[in-house]
């Protein structure tokens, strides 16, 4: 497992000959937390859909240390997780536990196996009590929860989040901040919510007209608001991005390390 | 919307004691037995009024074993039993035979009575039947049960996913529709309502589009063509013993008063 995502020249156009990806170079390291930035229609979610073999397109991409291909998508699916951005697209089985145990079920786990796999995800999101519900019966916060949880139940290498905080009030976005931060793995948001993405990422890149426009440390991609303009991107009136602790790259022996737990 | 979710979510729901004995059951014995008493029903020829009793019998034993009331029963019945009343109301004019019944403008044939009375008692039994399923087991061990007994794995997704779209659609039409209320949409003719017909097509592709979605988070979690089982089901001995109970209380009568007659 060389890197958590290693793109060169990413290209995709859809089937109407539009261009949605026109050359998209972006390497990640094991660990990184990474934001990636763009308005809505960017492409954000056609890159995303790339890193699991959903969509297929031309140049290099390599993702938890596999070559994008049909002969490892079942290993690529596991080690990649993808968070949906509506958690009714995501949450499709009649209760929360099935559902998180779907997952883990298609990567033909036994019975205990799935079974603690289930509780830990559910315990790590704090919706153990909620196993038996039926997904419409839970809040927008906590449907989000569980779609995370559907996703950790694989223990994925790299966790991929697609507007994690569309359609949270301001408390459900804060305790999902908070709890995406305690987990520990390579994550890529993908967001227009610019606080969310300095308060949780070291590292943001900004994706606009398909390719990668800009690349280095959240705090101080998010400062240039002549940049964050350019690509139809503003932190909301009023934020104080000195006010958000600075986030380290993580160490890369740390990195080694918990890539290799899997 | 949300109060109609609930309301249905409560017609669909368990009833009675949840924690009863047949509400343990294993849903594939609750599924045989239940089927089993509306065969015999549905097979069993005019006039053989004891297999008809004996149904009721088995019905109102599982009820009151699952503690579920009449209250209960009516509430989810009720939807289903003013089609069957429509059909035997008109079932004694249709149908010619025996004696005549002069009532003013029609006339009432008492082979058409007999017809009727039985039609309601065969309806009346299946849908109570399918009540009481639905009473003491939720929809989602249903469709296990279903899928254990080998009906078709097609239909038992097709299923699933109704159960679990179904109200996100309606809250999609509820949504729809208050945006038409809201700019003022009140229609006065038929020509009007041409607004409804885009609601429903603008519905389709959303829906499509859904279930396209889905499918795409279905495939990232490792879907492969079959839907993978959290815990297998168990046929243990109260559920041979039930089923074995519904098929002696019933079928050697059925098939003495069959010989009878």
């Amino acid at each position: 497992m060389s890197c958590a995502i290693h793109a060169s020249g990413l290209r995709y156009s859809y089937p109407n000959g539009q261009p949605a990806l026109a050359g998209v170079d972006l390497h990640i390291e094991h660990g990184e937390r990474v934001a990636l930035l763009g308005p809505n229609g960017c492409g954000k979610t056609t890159f995303i859909l790339h890193l699991n073999g959903l969509l297929r397109g031309q140049g290099v991409l390599e993702v938890a240390g596999l070559d994008v291909s049909h002969k490892v998508l079942r290993e690529l699916r596991a080690r990649v997780g993808i968070v949906f951005q509506d958690p009714d697209d995501q949450l499709f089985m009649p209760t929360v536990r099935e559902d998180v145990a779907f997952g883990p079920l298609n990567l033909d786990l036994d019975g205990e196996a799935v079974e603690s796999r289930v509780r830990e995800a559910l315990d790590s999101v704090r919706m153990a009590p909620s196993a038996e519900r039926a997904p419409f019966q839970l809040s927008m916060g906590e449907r989000r929860r569980v779609a995370i949880a559907t996703v950790l139940a694989m223990r994925p290498a790299l966790l991929v989040l697609d507007e994690p905080s569309a359609n949270l009030d301001p408390r459900a976005r804060r305790e999902l901040r908070e709890l995406l931060e305690r987990i520990d793995r390579t994550m890529l948001v993908a967001t227009h919510d610019l606080p969310f993405a300095a308060e949780l990422c070291e590292r943001a890149v900004i994706l606009a007209g398909g390719q990668i426009v800009a690349d280095g440390p959240a705090a101080d991609l998010l400062a240039d608001s002549d940049l964050l303009a350019r690509h139809d991107l503003e932190l909301p009136a009023g934020f104080d991005l000195a006010a958000v602790p600075r986030r380290p790259r993580p160490r890369a022996d740390a990195v080694a390390a918990s890539a290799g737990e899997r | 919307m949300g109060a109609l979710c609930n309301h249905a979510l409560e017609l669909t729901g368990l009833a009675g004691d949840t924690q009863s004995r047949v509400h343990r059951l294993d849903p594939r014995a609750k599924i045989l037995g239940l089927v089993s008493v509306t065969l015999v029903a549905v097979t069993t020829p005019l006039a053989l009024w004891p297999v008809y009793g004996a149904c009721a019998l088995v019905l109102t034993a599982f009820a009151a074993a699952g503690r579920v009331g009449p209250r209960a029963v009516w509430r989810r019945a009720r939807f289903i039993l003013p089609v069957v009343g429509i059909l035997v109301i008109f079932l004694p004019f249709v149908r010619r035979g025996g004696a005549q019944y002069d009532l003013g403008l029609l006339t009432a044939h008492e082979a058409g009575l007999a017809v009727g009375a039985t039609v309601a008692v065969k309806a009346l039994i299946g849908t109570i039947g399918a009540v009481l399923l639905g009473a003491t087991t939720t929809f989602p061990e249903v469709l296990r049960g279903l899928e254990a007994l080998r009906a078709p794995r097609l239909f038992v997704l097709i299923a699933a996913f109704m159960y679990r779209y179904l109200f996100v659609i309606v809250e999609e039409v509820g949504r729809m529709r208050a945006a038409l209320v809201a700019r003022g949409f009140r229609p006065r003719n038929a020509l009007q309502a041409g607004a409804i017909g885009r609601v429903v097509g603008s519905l389709f592709v959303r829906t499509y589009a859904r279930g396209e979605r889905v499918y795409l988070a279905m495939l990232s979690r490792g879907y492969r063509g079959s839907m993978p089982q959290l815990m297998p089901l168990a046929f243990g001995r109260a559920d041979t013993a039930f089923v074995a109970l519904v098929l002696v209380a019933l079928l050697p009568l059925r098939v003495a008063s069959g010989l009878a007659a």
